[in-house]
């Protein structure tokens, strides 16, 4: 690991021991916030016990659909607007300003024409992340190089054979770019919609955990969003860097 | 005939970086042992990685040697001295401000009066060649046009001593030789003292009354060049026999230690 | 004015699916545009609509200023040194990624129910971006332009204030627009899920009195300040000359 790497570890570590610290001498009440040992704890008691297992498989399915279905979606709606350049001029500053319109307020909506389920929750997510696939697909496009094209028409390569062979793998560094943020904003939509109104899901276990008092329960399932959360978009952030710097000449 | 007056001079200067630590070090430069004549135009050619940008930032006062001393009109100095300019390879010039303000940048903060910055300013554009563009902004330009704005910032301040890193490094060649001439008549005009560092050889043998030539890391200088040239001089003078002689002498000693620089037997 | 053109045809179709949807799925599931700008119309004609306005506004104001004050200050230090920002970026984009609402009920238990809660939302949401695109637009400046500063002789409050600060502009520029819509978006959710008042918990109430019209009608109505805001914005990033 880097020195940077250490330091980051060594910083992250000081801040649970300090938060334990606080929780166990009682400056910070336990009706306000556990002590990160007890939410292992209950987060390990949760797991073990199962109970909660349907919802956690129901909101990490519901996740991982979202993030499919906007990632293609997004790319099929990227390429078809790079390709029609008048409706790419037209679209281009709706996109733009896209995320400045809060879409949550359209989760009423949705839950009236799907009623609440699974749908629902999904049609949000997808709606949240499918911008960023859109966005990251007309960039990832439009930065090929014009060389490569050229290159393309000097072996006399049809349409479809330059498209699979030389335009896809130009722009995926690009396009990973795009499903990674796509994962990161589905993840986002998916507990939010849970949260604000759902009958299933890790969210909605956090809001009735909240609701009943039941603060045990509610940090450990917060501690394995957290937990999820970071290690899924690390990941996906480390293999982003490593497709990025094959871009770096 | 006024004997000639030492304007700078650099004695047993080593720069050796991670000095004082108990990490690598890196002997960046010297010893070197350099006297700039008030008024001369001296040049620095040497390959790659011998330290030439490490001795414009000893002299500008930029960095602070390992050993030896740094004198500037007879006194040692202590960070950048009054008197110095200093333009770099890079764009320095500041995007968000027109080819006016970045002129007078350095003089608004050195709280010179309006009227004089006004008159300063107007007469660096039209020396420049800048007067077209002085509402532009510098994005607006191309790299030629940005560099004279950086140099045309440097002039305003009135330097005794104009330090030069390879800043026609990014330009094309035709654009280069049309640089140097306007170089020459800067420093022609002003008197100041120039120091130019180059990887071009000719256009070390066509600027300079003096060309140092530098080894390869750790730079020293292994051979001093006097060209002759008369004050009044211009790129044309690529054609007199002369310059293909001083071309070749600084070749002869360049050549080995660039070729020790890139890593092969000489 | 091709442009313009061709935009306001795109809203055309855009008002054009949205009513075809609404005959498809009917008066229950989808107002029709007609219908929702007459309920928005109606609506801004009520006192109630603008006190929720001006409940959900105030929030909002006092998270942006919070989100960009701090996110600026912070996003300063941190990008001062180039240590501490390397090490502060991967923590800074985690905390960005995190789904925030899940910490909601922790900033209820330490704020309780009302405003404060709400700004500690919008804040918590915009404040990030913010500081993240301040960190690296600091760690970012040209060197080029230190080290003029230093050939200039300059003190370091004046290379803060004429070089640092207009060089990292453009940049948080772009924070601070996302912070402002991410703001919003926070305090909007925070109203959502806990509050009494606000245009998030008038949604929120009309979706269980099945009143559509109204959920539509604001939502029109935040979409269409929320666009506005952030071409202005966009306005003002375009003047800065780079």
């Amino acid at each position: 690991m880097t020195r940077e790497g250490w330091i980051r570890l060594l910083i992250v570590a000081a801040a649970i021991a300090a938060l334990e610290a606080l929780c166990r001498t009682g400056l910070i009440h336990r009706t306000v916030l556990l002590a990160p040992s007890e939410m292992v704890v209950s987060l390990w008691h949760i797991l073990q016990v199962g109970e909660l297992n349907d919802d956690i498989l129901s909101t990490l399915r519901n996740v991982l659909l979202s993030a499919a279905i906007a990632s293609v979606l997004g790319f099929a709606l990227g390429a078809v607007i790079h390709a029609l350049p008048r409706v790419r001029h037209a679209v281009e500053p709706l996109l733009a300003s896209y995320y400045a319109i809060p879409t949550f307020m359209f989760y009423p909506i949705f839950i009236v024409v799907f009623g609440v389920g699974a749908q629902a929750i999904i049609a949000i997510a997808v709606l949240l992340s499918i911008v960023a696939m859109i966005t990251a697909t007309l960039t990832g496009l439009d930065r090929i190089p014009p060389v490569l094209r050229k290159t393309a028409r000097v072996f006399r390569m049809s349409p479809a054979k330059r498209a699979v062979m030389v335009d896809l793998p130009a722009a995926a560094p690009y396009l990973f770019t795009g499903v990674k943020l796509t994962f990161a904003y589905s993840l986002i939509g998916v507990i939010a919609s849970e949260f604000i109104l759902s009958g299933a899901g890790i969210g909605y276990a956090i809001a009735y955990a909240y609701n009943n008092f039941n603060n045990p329960r509610m940090y450990g399932l917060m501690l394995l969003v957290i937990i999820v959360a970071v290690a899924a978009n690390t990941a996906l952030d480390a293999v982003d860097r490593r497709l990025q710097a094959r871009l770096r000449r | 005939m006024p004997a000639p007056e030492v304007h700078a001079r650099l004695t047993g200067v080593t720069r050796i970086y991670g000095a004082g630590t108990s990490g690598t070090k890196l002997h960046a430069l010297g010893p070197v042992d350099l006297t700039l004549e008030r008024g001369e135009f001296f040049s620095v050619v040497g390959p790659s990685g011998c330290g030439k940008s490490t001795l414009l930032d000893v002299l500008a006062g930029l960095a602070v040697p390992t050993d030896g001393t740094v004198e500037f009109e007879g006194k040692a100095i202590r960070g950048v001295p009054d008197g110095v300019g200093v333009v770099f390879q890079e764009d320095a010039s500041f995007a968000w401000l027109t080819v006016r303000d970045n002129v007078a940048f350095g003089l608004r903060r050195a709280g010179v009066d309006a009227a004089e910055i006004a008159r300063r300013v107007d007469y660096a554009i039209g020396f420049m060649g800048l007067r077209d563009f002085a509402n532009a902004y510098p994005s607006q330009l191309s790299g030629g046009m940005r560099q004279r704005v950086c140099i045309a910032r440097t002039l305003v301040l009135q330097p005794r001593l104009i330090l030069l890193d390879e800043p026609f490094g990014a330009l094309d060649q035709q654009t280069r030789l049309l640089m140097g001439d306007e170089l020459l008549r800067l420093w022609r005009e002003t008197g100041a003292t120039v120091l130019l560092i180059t990887h071009a050889l000719d256009e070390a043998a066509m600027l300079s009354d003096r060309v140092g030539v530098m080894s390869a890391r750790p730079g020293v200088f292994i051979d001093f060049v006097a060209t002759g040239w008369p004050r009044e001089r211009d790129s044309r003078i690529v054609s007199d026999a002369h310059f293909g002689a001083i071309t070749a002498r600084l070749w002869e000693k360049l050549r080995a230690e660039s070729l020790k620089s890139l890593g092969s037997a000489p | 004015m091709r442009k313009a053109g061709d935009f306001l045809i795109l809203i055309v179709v855009l008002l054009a699916v949205w009513q075809v949807l609404h005959m498809i799925a009917g008066d229950t599931t989808l107002t029709s545009p007609a219908d929702t700008f007459a309920k928005l119309g109606a609506l801004m004609r009520t006192e109630q609509f603008w006190a929720n306005v001006a409940e959900t506004g105030q929030a909002f104001a006092l998270a942006l200023v919070i989100s960009i004050v701090g996110g600026v200050g912070i996003g300063t230090l941190l990008g001062l040194n180039r240590t501490s920002g390397t090490v502060s970026e991967p923590i800074l984009i985690s905390l960005y990624s995190l789904p925030k609402v899940t910490l909601y009920p922790l900033v209820l238990l330490c704020f309780g129910l009302g405003m404060s809660a709400k700004v500690a939302f919008g804040a918590m949401h915009g404040l990030i971006p913010v500081a993240l695109f301040t960190m690296k637009a600091i760690m970012h400046i040209k060197p080029v332009y230190l080290r003029t500063a230093r050939a200039l002789r300059l003190s370091p409050g004046q290379v803060a204030a004429t070089i640092a600060l207009p060089a990292v502009l453009p940049e948080v520029m772009a924070g601070a627009r996302l912070g402002f819509s991410l703001s919003l978006l926070g305090v909007l959710i925070g109203e959502m899920f806990a509050s009494k008042r606000g245009l998030g918990f008038m949604i929120n109430s009309a979706m269980g009195l099945g009143d559509i019209a109204t959920i539509m009608a604001v939502a029109v109505f935040l979409s269409v300040f929320a666009v506005a805001a952030n071409a202005l914005l966009l306005v003002i990033d375009r003047a800065i000359p780079r």
